[in-house]
């Protein structure tokens, strides 16, 4: 029984932060176009779902596409930045220089550049979710057990060999928590990019309608939008922790 | 030893200064005959005992000084860790694979000498299991498996029982015994314990620190099979009284 209420609570914690909003709108009055109850969200997603559908696969599509691009060259940058100190010194730098330069100060200019907007969007978001896989990775590649390394060349194991079967598994742990902020990092990155891009023509995402709807004062759609990117959030760090404890299920709890 | 004409290992004035200018060893120079032997290397902390069998494993460069092979070119070596350093992410069948996979033998080639490997410390009904599945004593006798499985003519073993509960080790230290007097090789076992080494060595090897060498060198007479008997006899109290004394000798010269 107290274990279904522990359950239970953050459900009814919301149900009840919902019913409390939805009263609170009614009770004063206030005007939808300044903040919109629950209920009115809800009807909003359900009428606005025609709009909201596509700018939705657009805004996915983009995150994930990022986030594939982040995981597949952040693994590679780090292989490349751990095969040798002078790779590391030489690129290092740039990754962190890309990082810290903040993306809505480089957004405007690769929208210029990049004339395909989706591109464009892709190559913000990928800019502010790559740098954590490349840490990551790197530190992992080189976690591996210094006995274990040893041993790898006590029985003369190739540097391929030792990487495939040693660095590469051992840095899996890291790697899976670079991806997890990869993932979060790359709905932020889409999004900020679509807010500088403005809503452009008809393949515009979420952002672009949270913008759009806010020049009309449309509130309920903006929530519902905003609802929706939140749903994205989650479901990629849900899906992220899944692949994690699946991937980990053998490793020790520790270490 | 040095009448025997070709000696297993022959070390001739090995040195191994560290690059910070730390003098791990000094002019240590030892033979090994190729008959079995289960020799033992006791000494304080410092006194570079696992730098000697790093260095006859080939996973260090001596400063100067030579290691040779004299009886067969470079045989194959088992090297055993005070850690089980077992891969997390594999089997015990896949971790005891581990040298046969680097040296290309197919697993169904390798699979005999494996589960040989794992009767012979009787773990042969642990080989689908993962290393977070064992104790702290299957994972070492997984590791001692590994080593042997590809029938190394020299095991090297660096205090491989030391984080073990006393009950383990005595347990452990039969079976490596069992295993010593059944497959045919030399045992070199760095330990701290002056009790280990008289009961498992006929040979004892006692090192001084700082820098390291050799402070005497004495053999253990009694025959083998030993068994828990021999710890009542007396000659093995004698022998540790022996071995504590030459130890006391050797830390009272150390500066």
């Amino acid at each position: 029984m107290r274990r279904m209420v522990e359950a239970a609570a953050p459900y009814l914690f919301g149900l009840a932060a919902l019913a409390a909003w939805e009263i609170a709108v009614r009770l004063t009055h206030t005007p939808p176009f300044i903040l919109p109850g629950p209920l009115a969200v809800g009807a909003a997603l359900v009428q606005d779902f025609p709009r909201l559908f596509p700018a939705l696969v657009f805004t996915v599509g983009v995150t994930v596409s990022a986030f594939l691009a982040s995981a597949s060259l952040g693994l590679l940058l780090a292989l490349i930045m751990t095969s040798s100190r002078w790779m590391e010194r030489s690129l290092f730098p740039y990754a962190v220089i890309l990082q810290v330069t903040p993306v809505v100060a480089i957004a405007p200019l690769i929208i210029i550049w990049v004339k395909d907007t989706r591109l464009s969007l892709l190559i913000c978001a990928w800019l502010v979710a790559f740098f954590p896989v490349v840490s990551n990775a790197s530190v992992g590649l080189r976690s591996a057990d210094p006995n274990l390394v040893s041993l790898f060349k006590l029985y003369g194991a190739s540097p391929l060999q030792a990487m495939v079967w040693l660095r590469l598994p051992s840095a899996a742990p890291f790697y899976l928590a670079g991806l997890r902020i990869a993932g979060g990092l790359s709905l932020i990155g889409a999004v900020v990019a679509e807010f500088v891009a403005g809503s452009g023509g008809d393949r515009s995402g979420l952002a672009a309608l949270i913008l759009e709807a806010g020049y009309r004062l449309n509130m309920p759609r903006m929530f519902a939008a905003l609802l929706l990117i939140s749903i994205v959030g989650v479901l990629m760090y849900a899906l992220l922790a899944r692949l994690t404890a699946l991937v980990l299920r053998n490793w020790a709890p520790t270490k | 030893m040095s009448a025997d004409p070709k000696p297993l290992i022959a070390v001739e004035g090995l040195c191994k200064v560290w690059p910070n200018g730390g003098e791990a060893l000094r002019d240590i120079t030892l033979d090994l005959p190729s008959a079995p032997q289960f020799l033992s290397l006791v000494g304080p902390s410092g006194c570079g005992k696992s730098t000697l069998l790093r260095l006859i494993a080939g996973l260090e460069r001596p400063t100067r000084g030579t290691i040779s092979w004299p009886a067969a070119a470079a045989p194959a070596i088992g090297y055993v860790f005070q850690e089980p350093t077992l891969m997390p992410w594999a089997t015990v069948f896949d971790n005891v694979y581990l040298p046969f996979k680097i040296a290309g033998v197919s697993r169904r080639a390798a699979r005999d000498a494996i589960m040989e490997a794992l009767r012979g410390v009787h773990l042969e009904d642990a080989a689908g299991r993962y290393p977070r599945e064992l104790s702290g004593g299957m994972k070492m006798r997984v590791s001692v498996a590994r080593a042997l499985a590809p029938r190394p003519k020299i095991l090297l073993m660096d205090e491989p029982f030391a984080a073990l509960d006393e009950i383990t080790r005595l347990k452990l230290n039969n079976d490596l015994l069992a295993l010593w007097e059944a497959l045919s090789m030399t045992v070199i076992f760095v330990t701290h314990s002056v009790f280990e080494s008289v009961y498992l060595s006929n040979r004892i090897i006692v090192m001084a620190a700082r820098p390291g060498r050799i402070a005497a060198d004495l053999a253990i007479e009694a025959p083998y099979p030993r068994d828990e008997a021999f710890r009542a006899s007396a000659l093995y109290t004698d022998a540790c009284v022996q071995v504590s004394a030459a130890l006391k000798q050797a830390m009272g010269e150390a500066p």
